[in-house]
């Protein structure tokens, strides 16, 4: 069949809750595997430079790292069937080391391919409707969404349409593939931000307007790196039909206008911050007028047609509580623990959310072997409709499973090794690869989350102190979002050794906030102590239930310098 | 500089002017952007006039130069450079019909994109065709047949062909 | 010619296949131990003039000279923690990259 027969109307697909590829988004996946092929077989004869090729292969998703090549795979706004995850673990054994690594951004990265071997991976992932597609570069990147979409309970409307949306516009687009610097959506449809979005190039909250039409908040600006900085609201409400036209707009006016003669400086966020909002803003509401709206007048029936694929599965009829569930917890404390920690309300009655911790103790934060994946995946097909997520805190969500059904899935995970009750809690730590995979870090973090987790080992004490987001990053890139940790620790290096720096106070959630600096840095071997008497502090000073960053932000982040202070005099080095 | 048009070097028909050359009275001219007011006094009717632009040149410079104006070529100061891209897009909105050349270290992997946004026609340095022969610019130009963006290009997108073949 | 502050040795990231390699007396090798050491800036220069052709022959990217310490046997062990990790492999993965290699290829002997 060629591109040009006429086709059937799509027909979602009767089980899974996802886009499925028509013909044309096949195709066209395809040939950018074919032309990358081509891309390598030209660089490995040189008709290419590694100056020139170097561009093509990171909007293929391929890094040169410390050891070999890195592919970062896209799980586009983070849902993954469990076909998809069962090849996702074939690639891994296939062509990789038998393992893949969950990242902040609903990515995947094989740390072990060959460049020789890339295209045929990327075949691979086109036969079950994936690709590694603009996961680097100087483009639109990867658009991520609330890991709990479509069944959180306090959601407007499921933004996965508007992300798949995004993503079909943003692919190999010709005029946005030569940005400035990379680009970064995420897309939120509830009222409790779990995306992460106001530290997004641009984030997109949709809304109702006072007369029920369903828009966007559009705001732009966001991002971590050297310069952190919180997103800015460009447009309080923008209706759907104008969505990609407006977005065009900004993209437009960042490709001409953001700077280029420093790439820490690239980011819309630096221009945003040099000019002022209300600058940016009147530039992109000019071209925004200027435009020709014409190629635009079908993206209302088209975000439809999309939509349709997101319709919820069907749910069986059952009561919003379960007996078996309540017996299992009252007979089995570690399952009632898990159930507390891990389970979250789904908004259909009967049904739960459960987040698979990818963070055993004293366990590589996101990593997962091919094995586990396909336990993985055999689960979510027994007990959860077939269908996966992946959060943006590197962990893996089964997002429809029936609250009956929790015993026997919390036993199999247990099984696998995969049923760790710490979900959001201290040893829930997202981690960049750091030195230990990556050519940019100045400091490794892995060894650092896993030092930490066996510190706070008991999960009951993990319990006690609750809710608190460790986040580490290897550098001053922050894939480990460090910023915007609750406690965020950040290595570099400092004369000729690896330092870490530590924050308090971040939170990534719509009452953003970046990290304050706790002291001049500290080794490796101190990081787990200074992390102890902080905790130990707040929960000396915690009222009620409050979580970590309420009491850091009552009391103030003199207090915590005042602790590390007096710390420091006895003689540790913080 | 080796001329690119549909997928084939050809010749280039255009004199590039350097600013300490006199204006000839006739001819198929390019002269850089700070001569242009003076070229357009000068130039009669019967002339071609071309104008060679930094890509970060404000289109509304241009607007008034437009209909004298048969060819446009924008610099594109390294490949990875995209602000040529929106000012061809720009242009092209503005009415501009004549020939639009990217004029640099294009790869032939952005023909596409720069046919895409307007372009005709790709002059490069030659050691860069050298090593980029025609077959791989004629190849470049078939690299991808369909595009989700509509408005970029002639040959209808995605969501184009889907609509035709829901009907 | 100026004798070095440490002696250096040569590396890289071979292209098609992405590993770590580094200049050997008779050409690329992945195990570091088998680096050529240069203790002069005539010798490093030379060493860099070899990585950049072997750029232009598209076989390797990303050379770059390294500081080493040189063993008891001779050995160069490289002193900055980034190629120690890259000289062996990951330090949280042992049973990956040249550390496991170099355990293997150590029992075979």
């Amino acid at each position: 069949m060629t591109a040009h027969d006429p086709v059937l109307p799509s027909r979602p697909n009767a089980g899974g809750t996802t886009y499925v590829y028509d013909q044309f988004d096949a195709a066209f996946v395809r040939e950018r595997v074919a032309e990358f092929r081509e891309q390598v077989e030209r660089r490995l004869a040189g008709a290419l430079t590694e100056d020139e090729f170097r561009p093509f292969r990171l909007m293929n998703g391929l890094y040169l790292q410390l050891h070999a090549y890195m592919l970062r795979i896209a799980i586009p706004y983070g849902t993954l069937t469990a076909r998809q995850l069962r090849q996702l673990a074939y690639i891994a054994d296939q062509w990789d080391q038998g393992y893949g690594h969950f990242t902040t951004r609903q990515n995947l990265q094989y740390n072990w391919p060959k460049l020789v071997d890339v295209p045929d991976i990327l075949d691979a992932l086109a036969d079950v409707d994936m690709h590694a597609i603009q996961t680097s570069g100087n483009c639109i990147r990867n658009i991520t969404a609330d890991h709990f979409a479509g069944v959180a309970a306090d959601e407007i409307e499921d933004p996965r349409p508007t992300a798949e949306f995004l993503r079909q516009w943003s692919s190999a687009h010709s005029e946005f593939s030569f940005l400035p610097r990379k680009f970064k959506f995420a897309v939120t449809g509830a009222e409790h931000d779990r995306a992460a979005i106001m530290v997004h190039d641009i984030g997109l909250r949709i809304v109702k307007s006072p007369a029920g039409e369903i828009g966007y908040q559009v705001a732009v600006g966001g991002g971590l790196g050297r310069s952190p900085f919180i997103c800015k609201v460009v447009r309080e409400f923008l209706p759907r039909a104008d969505l990609l036209a407006y977005l065009e707009a900004i993209m437009r006016t960042y490709n001409r206008f953001g700077r280029r003669d420093n790439k820490f400086k690239a980011r819309i966020k630096i221009l945003v911050h040099e000019r002022g909002l209300d600058e940016i803003r009147e530039a992109v509401e000019a071209e925004f007028a200027a435009m020709d709206r014409a190629p635009f007048a079908y993206d209302t029936q088209e975000f439809v047609r999309i939509a349709a694929f997101f319709a919820p599965p069907s749910y069986a009829k059952l009561p919003a509580r379960s007996a078996s569930l309540e017996t299992a917890k009252l007979e089995n404390r570690d399952f009632a623990d898990f159930v507390s920690v891990n389970v979250a309300e789904h908004k259909i009655d009967g049904y739960a959310i459960v987040t698979v911790s990818l963070k055993p103790i004293g366990g590589i934060p996101g990593d997962a072997a091919s094995h586990q994946m396909r336990v993985l995946a055999d689960l979510a097909e027994k007990f959860g409709l077939g269908e996966l997520r992946v959060s943006h805190a590197q962990n893996i969500i089964l997002p429809h499973v029936k609250k009956d059904d929790l015993f026997a899935l919390w036993r199999a995970l247990d099984t696998a090794g995969l049923a760790t009750a710490n979900a959001g809690l201290v040893s829930d730590i997202i981690s960049c690869p750091g030195l230990d995979y990556c050519s940019l870090a100045t400091a490794r973090s892995i060894p650092i989350a896993q030092a930490i987790s066996r510190r706070f080992a008991d999960l009951e004490r993990q319990r006690r102190i609750g809710e608190l987001g460790v986040k580490i990053s290897g550098c001053v890139n922050a894939c480990g979002h460090h910023h915007v940790g609750a406690i965020g620790i950040l290595g570099l290096e400092k004369k000729g050794a690896e330092s870490y720096q530590i924050t308090l106070g971040g939170d990534p959630t719509f009452e953003a906030s970046i990290g304050e600096l706790l002291g001049p840095g500290v080794s490796a071997e101190q990081v787990p102590e200074v992390i102890e008497h902080i905790v130990e502090f707040y929960l000396a000073e915690r009222q009620g239930d409050e979580r970590f960053i309420d009491t850091w932000r009552r009391i103030g982040h003199q207090r915590f310098k005042e602790l590390a202070w007096r710390e420091g005099e006895d003689g540790s080095d913080i | 500089m080796a001329l690119i048009s549909e997928g084939a070097f050809v010749e280039d028909s255009w004199r590039r002017l350097a600013d300490e050359e006199a204006l000839p009275k006739s001819g198929k001219i390019i002269v850089s952007l700070s001569r242009l007011h003076a070229a357009l006094q000068w130039l009669g009717a019967g002339s071609a006039l071309g104008v060679f632009v930094p890509n970060t040149t404000d289109p509304a410079a241009l607007v008034g130069a437009l209909p004298r104006l048969s060819l446009i070529a924008i610099a594109f100061p390294a490949f990875a450079d995209g602000r040529g891209f929106s000012l061809a897009r720009l242009l092209r909105r503005a009415g501009f019909t004549g020939e639009l050349r990217a004029s640099g270290r294009i790869v032939a992997d952005q023909y596409l994109h720069a046919v895409g946004c307007g372009f005709d026609r790709i002059e490069i340095p030659d050691d860069l065709a050298e090593r980029q022969g025609e077959a791989q610019w004629r190849a470049a130009l078939h690299a991808r047949s369909l595009s989700y963006q509509r408005g970029y290009g002639a040959g209808g997108s995605i969501l184009e062909q889907r609509r035709r073949g829901a009907k | 010619m100026a004798g070095l502050e440490r002696p250096q040795i040569l590396l890289a990231s071979d292209l098609a296949h992405g590993d770590v390699v580094f200049l050997g007396a008779s050409g690329w090798e992945r195990d570091c131990h088998r680096a050529k050491i240069v203790y002069d800036s005539d010798a490093a220069a030379a060493l860099q003039a070899f990585g950049q052709a072997e750029i232009a022959k598209n076989h390797v990217v990303d050379v770059y000279l390294a500081d080493v310490a040189v063993d008891a046997s001779g050995a160069p062990e490289p002193l900055h923690y980034r190629e120690k990790i890259r000289a062996l492999g990951p330090s949280v993965r042992r049973d990956l990259g040249k550390q496991a290699w170099l355990r293997r290829s150590g029992d075979a002997m």
